[in-house]
């Protein structure tokens, strides 16, 4: 313990000519509770160590106590504006080391709610990093449209925000039929709402200048650091796991991969627009192309029974109380499987021991990692700057502090 | 491709592999176990050669850092599986690199040098298990407060209860 406590804190410098300045954790523009300590010379910053944990539940812990099943609602608490994302890594992991196969409905399903999730999640990306650095008005457009993803999520899930709709061999529930109503009509509006947007930013001088050669970040440095997603594509990476490495049969649809070279909070800004232009061209190859069949995997002992069946048929409601009350036993070994979440490359490693419970399961999350590159991409630039590099990133502290 | 469990097995059954022809060559001693399950290689190496181990692996293509994390296998021996998860842009492929680390020196080499991106990772290990990382640049506690006084993503931490 002592060698801990008598640690140095990085930021002690002689403070001749700097001084500490201390941001958050309650200030608005760190999405969250990111406290970062900030040693500046005037208005530029020199040192910056971000300090995080304000949010620390030990999800990682409690996923140790609980069933297989029971750990889907926990994954939506992580990253609480991606919920879909979250629960599709974890149910892909799971279904690995199970050897699951999934329906092509329930997979079909799975990529256009993934889709709808990251539209979902880039819209309030967009909203706050533009109220941060200063054009309040678009935050009210972007809520307007996640309003609706919101209600087809509630629609579909009976949840706005902590949907846990998918489950270990496929999804809970099949969608509601107003469900692929209300998904084309969202899918119809969009891109013209996105125009919209890039309307109101593209050609602004202010957004101009807050953006653009603010914040670099070499392609060497976003590997080094961790840095996936977003970021990385903006630092002229060209790598999306969607693509590169396929899950869920995300190989079946037809899309780009935006790239950009500028390194800037402005490449990450066109990059994020871009991909939601893609976004919803998936979204609506996945809704014209639906294949017919189950949502469900064909595994009596591991998905619990359609309610009906459990009505009426002995057997089911033997499997229903079998897998409520003891779980299922998943065969020993571990796995790590990642997918392009939102913000990048979330990983779950789950590690099975043989009984109904995990051993560990591990999230790495993309914005811990990312947040590591921060201090390069804001050192030598204006206090103001470090506002907009934040919301460049698109941080979310539940999934950095889990 | 069916798993192979043992480490002569999935040597001889995955020689062509970058990671595993890297080591063979310039590490013969240092891999001590190897499998191969659910379409993931996994290599389990000795704790001494671990810095140079992932810049070897480095150069040989597995250019990302993903994840570093730890496995308590408590009461066993050697205790910890301090677990890297290292990706491969070009060859599309990952490798899982296990360092068993015993509960009585929890303490291996830091592999910053190598990858900056460990940095968080290393002091997450560090915070919730107490496995040390020599040469770490900042090895404080990052999730807890600096004076919880436990590590509670080991075994032995309740999850209920009093402590």
């Amino acid at each position: 313990m002592s060698e801990i406590l008598t640690a140095p804190l990085p930021v002690e410098a002689p403070l001749d000519r700097t001084m500490i300045l201390n941001m958050g954790p309650q200030h608005p523009s760190t999405h969250g509770v990111l406290r970062l300590v900030l040693e500046i010379d005037g208005e530029i910053v020199v040192r910056l160590t971000p300090d995080i944990g304000f949010l620390h539940t030990g999800i990682e812990k409690t996923c140790e106590a609980k069933f297989y099943q029971q750990v889907v609602p926990l994954t939506d608490r992580i990253d609480y504006l991606s919920p879909m994302a979250n629960n599709l890594c974890y149910c892909l992991a799971v279904e690995k080391l199970l050897d699951l196969e999934i329906p092509d409905r329930a997979q079909w399903l799975r990529v256009l709610l993934s889709e709808l999730t990251r539209l979902n999640s880039h819209l309030v990306w967009l909203g706050t990093h533009a109220m941060d650095v200063g054009a309040l008005t678009l935050f009210l457009y972007c809520f307007r449209e996640r309003e609706e993803i919101l209600r087809i999520f509630d629609c579909v899930a009976g949840q706005r925000m902590m949907t846990s709709y998918f489950r270990i061999g496929g999804l809970s529930l099949e969608p509601p039929l107003d469900f692929y109503g209300r998904v084309q009509n969202l899918l119809k509006m969009l891109p013209e709402k996105i125009d919209e947007y890039e309307n109101l930013l593209s050609g602004n001088p202010i957004w101009i200048q807050r953006t653009q050669g603010v914040g670099l970040l070499s392609a060497a440095d976003a590997i080094a650091f961790g840095v996936t997603g977003p970021p990385l594509r903006a630092s002229g990476v060209d790598w999306d796991l969607r693509r590169d490495m396929p899950y869920s049969s995300y190989e079946k649809f037809q899309f780009k991969v935006p790239v950009s070279n500028g390194c800037d909070v402005w490449s990450r800004y066109i990059v994020r627009l871009e991909e939601m232009r893609e976004s919803i061209k998936i979204a609506q190859q996945a809704l014209d192309g639906l294949p017919e069949g189950r949502i469900k995997a064909d595994a009596p002992k591991i998905v619990l029974p359609d309610r009906e069946k459990m009505k009426t048929q002995m057997e089911a409601l033997i499997h229903h109380f079998k897998i409520v009350t003891e779980g299922f036993a998943v065969p020993a070994g571990r796995v790590y499987q990642a997918i392009e979440s939102p913000r990048g490359e979330m990983g779950y490693f789950v590690v099975s021991d043989g009984t109904a419970k995990p051993y560990r399961v591990h999230m790495r999350n993309p914005t811990f990692a990312t947040l590591q590159a921060l201090e390069t991409m804001c050192v030598g630039r204006l206090l103001a700057d470090v506002v907009a590099i934040i919301g460049s990133i698109d941080i979310v502290l539940g999934e950095i502090d889990r | 491709m069916a798993s192979v469990t043992g480490k002569n097995a999935v040597l001889a059954s995955h020689a062509e592999n970058r990671a595993i022809a890297t080591l063979q060559q310039q590490f013969p001693n240092a891999v001590l176990d190897a499998t191969f399950d659910h379409k993931e290689l996994t290599l389990t190496v000795a704790r001494e050669e671990i810095v140079n181990i992932c810049r070897a692996v480095q150069a040989a293509g597995y250019n990302f850092l993903a994840d570093v994390t730890c496995v308590d296998g408590y009461p066993a021996h050697p205790r910890f599986q301090v677990t890297y998860h290292i990706l491969s842009h070009a060859l599309k492929e990952r490798l899982r690199l296990c360092v068993p680390v015993g509960a009585a020196d929890a303490s291996l080499n830091s592999i910053t040098s190598v990858w900056p991106a460990a940095n968080f990772y290393e002091r997450e290990v560090f915070d919730l298990f107490g496995v040390k990382f020599n040469g770490h640049p900042n090895l404080r506690r990052i999730m807890l407060p600096e004076d919880f006084g436990a590590h509670p993503l080991r075994k032995d931490f309740p999850v209920e209860g009093y402590r």
